[in-house]
């Protein structure tokens, strides 16, 4: 039984307890696992990287040996959350995102939780996601973050904590689809037996979470990518050809008498909804990066006017910044009333005196990150790094407090994993993607990452991180 | 449509359509180089000739040795219109209109991809590289590529609407079409005969047979005549209604195209591109196969290319740029 000498001790493993049993989330799986045997593993798993490869579900390395096209590394050893913890998770974010959201309101509108002192004013003012441009604006249906994906883990005892917010383009969603495609061809039997919540209607709840925010009838949407070079192009073109919309780059677009028009065989054509897939300075060289080359000139001024409806809207950034994410439990309290469901993992600010001086001491047990990095980028890891790096990342902190929080070293929860023929122990985070239309949807699941070298906690693509598919039974 | 994925969807049928002539082209040649042993040695450079690039290759190659000709046209990464190159452009092209396409369509296109660049690093790490003899299995990847392109095509057809984009596809794939039935066409005016004499002769005929083969015409050629004839390929090649590679048949596709894209059939407003494409197939109309071997055949093939830029520019003004 190949399963048997996997370990999970001193850690969280989703499928097994510190006693070494099997969750009963998991009962069929392992069991079924067990069966099929290592061989037959490892078959299933070399054919589904096969179909991933001819899908072209790939992104292209640059190295010495020229270019390299790679699949994101996928492993076939699903996650599994139980209903009882998804019901919970569930609840959780749409109380996040709607206090986000109200959030979002008031810093751009009235300011009272500014007035009311719960955050300083020089918080939000000084956050490089803070768009002055957006001050006094009003979205459609005063929705500003329509598609959310929110990283969560779990700590040593098994707890789900949020790690960040990401609200401006998240990423990773269409992985989550292709993946449990994939799975389904894999693994028929465990599809048959379980009773495995679907995923793959998603597009249609983003189309028509777009859709409303138009009251055009029949309106023209459109998905913005920067282009062909974008990492995430595969997943831009994917969300364009499911809802059956068009896929757009800003040199297909024009703003004339303040309305979006997109270049077609036919002449111009106006465009109501975009969901845009590039970074908000990036979009308007008008109103923000002039150097931009990606951006349509005047698209800002015609949202403003309501003549074209954005998702997400620009400016919520602001609240996806590490620092404010640190009072995203009192932004559910002072605008819900409620007690946050999910708790942030506990976080220290370098801004704050008494914080920064901990940070300083205590670096080589903490993780330190910017607070507008992505990607595993600008960050450390303090027990995985050396003295100097260390000392070096002090000063950076020490130059521009600011920009870095700092959070206690979870020992993120594990899932065995399938590594060459041996099955070992990895840890993984959890994306949902949540989105905010006429109802809040979070999708059941979402993406679990895992990093692929043995006891790494990064999880970024990037940084050389895999995908496994996330299964909410029941 | 939006213009870009428009002018796409053109590029990536005329790429597929000019990688799977390229691997028909070789093939041919290769067959006949088997035929002939060595009566003929430099029977290679007139597919250099039928493709055009020439110049690219005299600066690339030092002599016009099958090896180096196939290698010119199968896997040279400088020469852009090599097999690999324009399949990894039609690839390309793909990816930016991924969206416009059915996943089957993608499919085959990146298998297609992923398969030709097996082939090529097998190629590459070939030890007889600079050796005399072609060192991979060249028919079965020749074959491959045309059954690929046809699955593509047959894919494209099966799966998409036939709208906008389907429209543009034919464009592509027919403007493409007609230029490579000319040079195919003029190609017999490359090859050199040992002397005058053997004008008639087996060889000669052998010539004009694989010329026929080329453009994967000889079946269909043999149902309609009874000899190989030059003159009757010519008029097969050029001016028959039914045959899909004629120059006639391609020029009445895109006609048919460029009015489903426009939906105007009859009368005006017609756009440019459909003018340039109309005028030139009433041309087609009134000429016949007489009157073109009297203004010469070579000059005549010359004429017809002309005429195909005429209407690629203007699909390109009318179309692709505003």
């Amino acid at each position: 039984m190949f399963i048997a000498d996997y370990s999970a001790k001193n850690i969280y493993d989703e499928m097994f307890s510190s006693e070494g049993y099997p969750r009963k989330s998991y009962d069929f799986v392992k069991t079924k696992m067990e069966s099929l045997g290592g061989i037959e593993l490892v078959k299933r798993s070399t054919s589904a990287e096969r179909a991933l490869m001819s899908l072209g579900i790939t992104f292209t390395l640059y190295g010495d040996g020229g270019e390299q096209e790679r699949i994101m590394p996928f492993d076939v050893i699903p996650r599994i959350v139980p209903s009882e913890e998804w019901v919970s998770l569930e609840k959780g974010l749409k109380q996040r995102i709607q206090a986000l959201n109200l959030f979002l309101t008031d810093i751009y509108g009235e300011g009272k939780i500014l007035k009311d002192k719960i955050i300083p004013r020089d918080m939000i003012e000084s956050s490089s996601g803070f768009l002055k441009q957006c001050i006094g604006l009003k979205p459609p249906k005063d929705i500003w973050i329509h598609i959310t994906g929110t990283d969560l883990v779990r700590d040593g005892a098994g707890a789900f904590h949020v790690l960040e917010d990401n609200l401006r383009c998240p990423s990773g969603v269409s992985y989550v689809l292709e993946n449990r495609e994939v799975m389904k061809r894999t693994f028929p039997e465990l599809f048959e037996k379980l009773n495995i919540r679907q995923v793959y209607d998603y597009p249609y709840h983003l189309r028509s979470m777009l859709e409303n925010l138009t009251d055009v009838v029949d309106p023209v949407i459109a998905v913005w990518t920067p282009g062909v070079y974008n990492s995430a192009y595969y997943e831009h073109s994917f969300l364009a050809q499911k809802m059956g919309v068009y896929l757009v780059e800003g040199s297909d677009l024009i703003v004339e008498n303040h309305k979006v028009y997109m270049k077609t065989t036919k002449g111009l054509r106006k465009v109501d909804v975009i969901y845009r897939r590039i970074d908000d300075t990036f979009m308007d060289q008008s109103s923000f990066r002039p150097d931009s080359l990606l951006g349509v000139k005047g698209i800002f001024e015609a949202y403003k006017r309501g003549n074209v409806a954005l998702a997400n809207a620009p400016g919520t950034g602001v609240a996806d910044d590490k620092v404010i994410y640190s009072y995203v439990p009192k932004i559910i309290k002072y605008y819900l009333g409620e007690e946050p469901i999910i708790p942030n993992v506990p976080t220290y600010l370098c801004s704050e005196g008494p914080d920064l001086q901990f940070v300083l001491e205590n670096i080589h047990n903490l993780v330190v990150k910017a607070a507008n990095g992505a990607g595993g980028y600008g960050m450390i890891i303090g027990p995985k790094s050396t003295k100097q790096e260390q000392e070096d990342f002090k000063e950076l902190i020490k130059a521009d407090p600011r920009n870095y929080i700092a959070q206690p070293v979870l020992n993120l929860s594990t899932v065995p994993t399938l590594i060459a023929d041996k099955i070992e122990s990895r840890h993984v985070d959890l994306r949902p993607f949540i989105l905010y239309g006429k109802d809040i949807y979070v999708m059941p699941g979402g993406l679990t990452r895992v990093a692929l070298r043995k006891g790494s906690l990064v999880v970024n693509s990037s940084q050389g991180g895999g995908s496994k598919d996330t299964w909410v039974l029941g | 449509m939006l213009s870009r994925v428009a002018e796409s969807v053109f590029w990536m049928n005329r790429y597929i359509e000019r990688a799977e002539n390229y691997s028909r082209f070789i093939d041919v040649n290769h067959q006949l180089s088997l035929d002939l042993n060595e009566q003929v040695p430099n029977q290679w450079l007139p597919l250099v000739h039928t493709t055009g690039d020439v110049e690219l290759f005299e600066k690339r190659y030092s002599e016009p040795s099958p090896l180096n000709v196939i290698r010119f046209m199968t896997f040279d990464e400088e020469n852009p219109n090599s097999i690999f190159q324009c399949l990894s452009r039609a690839r390309e092209n793909a990816r930016t209109i991924r969206e416009n396409i059915s996943t089957s369509m993608w499919e085959v296109l990146n298998e297609f991809y992923l398969l030709i660049k097996d082939y090529r690093k097998v190629y590459m790490e070939s030890s007889d590289l600079h050796g005399d003899t072609v060192s991979m299995d060249l028919s079965e990847f020749l074959s491959t590529v045309r059954k690929s392109c046809q699955s593509f095509y047959g894919c494209s057809d099966a799966t998409i609407s036939h709208d906008e984009v389907w429209n543009f596809s034919l464009l592509g794939r027919f403007l493409e079409r007609a230029d490579k039935t000319t040079r195919i066409l003029d190609m017999k005016y490359f090859i050199l005969l040992p002397s005058v004499h053997d004008v008639g002769s087996t060889l000669d005929l052998l010539q004009w047979l694989s010329l026929l083969k080329s453009a994967s015409a000889h079946e269909m050629y043999n149902q309609k005549y009874k000899r190989v004839d030059p003159t009757d390929i010519a008029e097969f090649l050029i001016l028959n209604e039914t045959f899909p590679r004629s120059i006639f048949f391609c020029i009445q596709e895109m006609q048919e195209a460029l009015e489903k894209i426009s939906g105007i059939k009859e009368g005006l407003p017609r756009n440019l591109a459909q003018d340039a494409t109309t005028v030139y197939l009433n041309r087609l109309r009134s000429e016949n196969i007489k009157s073109i071997f009297d203004k010469g055949l070579h000059e005549y093939l010359d004429d017809i290319q002309i005429e195909l830029n005429h209407i690629g520019a203007k699909i390109v003004e009318r179309f692709f740029t505003n």
